[in-house]
């Protein structure tokens, strides 16, 4: 049912397409207010309007600041808040720049417009690890103009060379005499803007690389947050959705005889996500989906089961596939090679399990329709809404509000939790709330694909690896999404599914890396850092494997396949130093080591573990990581944090598996997360670099289950090739 | 009618009995701070305190809490002066934000029974509240922090 309409594409085509195409940034345009507005198209005034404080009493200067007369600065942020710390990093570029008062820096979500689009990827959305280096240039930009335009403002007033002029801590200052942001907003608010903006140089950043702490905590502790779930409108309905127990399934019939009569309920109707119960409130909504009788035509896939997809994915990668990378000849190289093995490692399907559930809330009137969720796709979703609305784009209006976890969930190319709240509402006749209970959103699918990765290699009777040929066989992500044109480019095979070890970076001579694209009715969806989530696994262990037919030390043997690679061997050795590699465990307890390139930045992990009963314990990772020049080290440690422990889940505890085409999880109890007794103490480690800057969102989790897999060697002397790690199954 | 106080606030509702005090707590008194993030008692989020105890209000009838003194993260503090508060605001604890309001709220318990905790009063009070952005770490330095202005401040 779901991969059946490639809806996403189709609404997003327009703005896809435009791919990397940079917009004039310095475009001018007269705001509503009467302002000045340096940025982007600007189309229609309702979205700025709405994100803009009385008359007279602030000014937007471009699209991404407001500086009002009580000095406090607002920097718009087009990029989703779900935890990676973008309402802090993003406003300190601006403010840097803008030599603003940060005491005085608040921050907004931007409305969904154009002019807000990643300048990467060509649509509103947050993703990819991207947010602070693709912003990096946009709010830089956007400090440096607003503070050309304040001291043009104040030169005039003085009757000064603007060039005398200097600014600090939110003020112009000529000699001894100063002038506030905020007294210049009136001035500044009549003048044109600069044609071209210097911007600092990088010695000059008083914000930029100091580790501040995030804006956004404290509505975080007092309750004060508002997530898409706790979102109020007057007279709003709240519904539950009855979904198919199987993708694919649709409903035959249902009976509502029992639920139509239960106290609350206002209707009960059939949409194409399954059968909505709408109620006053979210338990009397769902008690009546409960007590719904659904029949379900159960469709293609009431037979599939993960264990026998698994096996025909063993099958498939006996064959050769299409080619993705070809260097030299890895088979007559395998052929004579002094040593050789070979090994199959699996991984499962995962959900991404945000601990705030999907929701979201649809007020559809007869000529317009709002939209407030947690989106990381907000291009995408408005337009999905508007369609399903029947409404132009222009008349909806989504609020991104701060997201619970995304981890790539919410940003789903065909806007499934924004489609049928905007279906319900229609129904409903009133601003309409759908809530997706814990199971709801377990078994809804999108997950990341389950994958097979066989790899061969051998080595040279002096130990030097000569051969590398990589296998896999798994779903495509991309297919389906906006981005398939611009990622797929006629490719057989989805790059997104071999990212990590298309680029296998070790001193190989030859190297094959082939994939077989699977065609399976699950849908599946990019789950933070994507298909390094797996590749790094397989091609990390399989390096460990290969040190050790060498019979050489794990972390010297990488070193040595790296020695061309400088900031692989950077993170490397940071973390081995750091962790002590080399030097003696107690008892029972072992090292693993990993290194891997993700989303523009390296990282490297060492996992110290112990083994008890089969228990795999993990006691520290110490992880190092150059995102480049960097903007917060204080989040990139958070990050880093996260990432290290979102990885290690999946490792230790997280698989969904199918059986007779329904999914077996349900919940925490049976796809457990890490929890408190069981983390290891972390350190991050952050390589100082002048480089292009890096993401940091996602980086941290690759080297996590290869770390810990090759620590369990270290301790056991069994090889883990599948995930989640279960020591009866290590070989 | 079931009656009980909330953060102070004597309240009285008609409502039916078995629904869980959580959509009591978002739906009818309006305090979203409270979240719901499993339904099942498995993840914590949901965390309140019943006359001084932590509850899954997500599994707790609205009927427990008759006579009964609610506090939410709503109650903790008027102005983010709880101990804690300060600590999660000095060690930058939230990520994502949303498991934050279960997490203070059964440290707050765990404070309050032990000043001074350990590592292993930390897992054993904590390991009930999930958090998926993984924020653990800083977690447990936050409440050895608050323990240590606790210690150096007297009452709070």
């Amino acid at each position: 049912m779901i991969r059946q309409k490639m809806i996403g594409q189709e609404t997003t085509s327009e703005n896809a397409g435009r791919g990397i195409q940079r917009r004039d940034f310095l475009k001018v345009t007269v705001a509503a207010s009467g302002g000045l507005l340096i940025g982007f198209h600007f189309f229609g005034v309702t979205q700025l309007a709405s994100a803009q404080p009385p008359l007279g009493s602030s000014f937007m200067p471009n699209a991404f600041v407001r500086i009002g007369t009580d000095e406090n600065i607002t920097v718009i942020v087009n990029h989703s808040e779900m935890g990676q710390g973008v309402y802090t990093s993003l406003p300190m570029l601006l403010a840097d720049e803008l030599d603003a008062d940060w005491s005085k820096i608040g921050y907004e979500p931007a409305p969904v417009d154009p002019k807000y689009n990643h300048p990467v990827f060509g649509v509103q959305m947050t993703g990819g690890s991207s947010s602070v280096y693709s912003g990096l240039q946009q709010f830089r930009q956007a400090g440096a103009a607003a503070r050309a335009l304040l001291i043009a403002a104040a030169a005039q007033q003085w009757n000064v060379d603007a060039a005398t002029c200097r600014t600090e801590s939110g003020a112009v200052f000529n000699g001894t005499r100063k002038l506030t942001y905020g007294q210049l907003v009136g001035a500044a608010a009549k003048l044109a803007p600069p044609a071209n903006v210097q911007l600092k140089d990088p010695k000059d950043f008083k914000l930029i690389g100091k580790p501040l702490k995030r804006l956004d905590t404290s509505v975080k502790i007092n309750g004060t947050a508002e997530f898409g779930i706790d979102v109020k409108l007057p007279g709003m309905l709240t519904a539950v959705i009855a979904r198919p127990p199987i993708f694919g399934a649709s409903v035959k019939n249902f009976d509502d005889t029992r639920a139509r009569s239960m106290p609350g309920v206002r209707k009960i109707i059939a949409i194409p996500a399954g059968v909505a119960v709408i109620a006053d409130t979210f338990w009397q909504a769902k008690v009546a989906r409960d007590a719904l009788r659904v029949e379900w035509d159960e469709g293609k896939m009431a037979n599939f089961n993960t264990s026998t997809m698994m096996q025909d994915f063993r099958e498939r990668a006996k064959t050769p596939g299409p080619g993705v990378r070809k260097d030299g000849d890895a088979d007559s190289a395998l052929a004579s090679a002094a040593k050789k093995i070979d090994a199959v490692y699996e991984v499962p399907y995962l959900s991404h399990l945000m601990m705030e559930p999907l929701n979201c809330v649809v007020d559809l009137r007869a000529d317009s329709c709002e939209v407030w969720t947690g989106s990381q796709f907000q291009t995408v979703d408005r337009a999905n809404a508007a369609r399903i609305a029947g409404l132009p784009t222009e008349k909806v209006q989504l609020h991104t509000t701060f997201l619970g976890g995304g981890f790539g969930r919410r940003a789903n190319p065909q806007s499934d939790f924004v489609v049928e709240a905007t279906h319900v509402a229609k129904a409903a006749g009133a601003p309409i709330k759908v809530i997706w209970t814990r199971e709801d959103d377990m078994q809804g699918g999108w997950y990341r694909p389950a994958f097979l990765h066989a790899i061969e290699g051998g080595i040279d009777a002096s130990g030097n690896a000569v051969s590398w040929r990589s296998r896999l066989v798994g779903q495509s992500i991309m297919e389906g999404t906006p981005f398939v044109a611009m990622m797929m480019k006629g490719k057989a095979y989805d790059p997104a599914s071999v990212e990590g070890v298309d680029d296998l970076p070790y001193a190989i001579p030859n190297v094959t890396v082939e994939c077989h694209q699977a065609e399976i009715g699950v849908p599946v969806q990019w789950l933070r850092s994507v298909g390094h989530s797996h590749t790094a696994f397989a091609v990390e262990c399989f390096v460990d494997e290969l040190a050790a037919l060498a019979q050489k030390d794990p972390y010297q043997f990488r070193r040595q396949l790296l020695q061309k690679q400088p900031r692989y061997l950077g993170v490397l050795d940071l973390a081995a130093q750091k962790a002590g590699w080399g030097k003696p465990l107690p008892k029972g307890m072992g090292r693993g080591i990993a290194v891997h390139f993700a989303f523009e930045s390296y990282s490297a992990h060492v996992a110290e573990v112990s083994v008890t009963d089969g228990k795999v314990r993990v006691h520290r990772m110490v992880c190092a990581i150059d995102c480049g020049q960097y903007v917060n080290p204080g989040i990139i440690a958070a990050q880093t944090e996260g990432g290290a422990i979102f990885g290690a889940s999946a490792a230790l505890f997280q698989e969904l598996t199918f059986a007779n085409g329904r999914l077996q999880q349900t919940n925490f109890n049976t796809f457990p997360v890490m929890r408190m007794n069981e983390c290891p103490e972390i350190e991050t480690h952050i390589v100082e670099s002048k480089e292009k800057a890096g993401g940091i969102g996602e980086p941290g989790v690759p080297c996590a289950a290869p770390a810990i897999a090759n620590a369990v060697f270290a301790v056991t002397g069994k090889r883990i090739r599948r995930l989640p790690i279960r020591l009866t199954e290590a070989v | 009618m079931i009656g009980f106080s909330v953060n102070g606030k004597r309240v009285d509702l008609e409502v039916d009995p078995s629904t869980p005090l959580l959509w009591v707590i978002r739906e009818q008194l309006g305090l979203t701070g409270t979240k719901y993030g499993c339904g099942v008692a498995q993840c914590g989020a949901c965390t309140v305190h019943i006359n001084g105890e932590a509850v899954r209000s997500c599994v707790a009838p609205v009927s427990r809490a008759a006579g009964t003194s609610v506090t939410t993260i709503e109650g903790l503090s008027p102005d983010l002066s709880h101990p804690l508060q300060r600590a999660w605001l000095e060690e930058d604890v939230p990520q994502c934000g949303y498991c934050q309001s279960g997490q203070l709220m059964s440290a707050a318990v765990l404070l309050r029974e032990k000043p001074a905790p350990s590592d292993e009063d930390i897992d054993e009070a904590m390991t009930g509240n999930i958090c998926r952005c993984g924020t653990y770490p800083r977690i447990r330095k936050a409440i050895h922090r608050a323990a240590e202005m606790v210690a150096k401040g007297g009452a709070r």
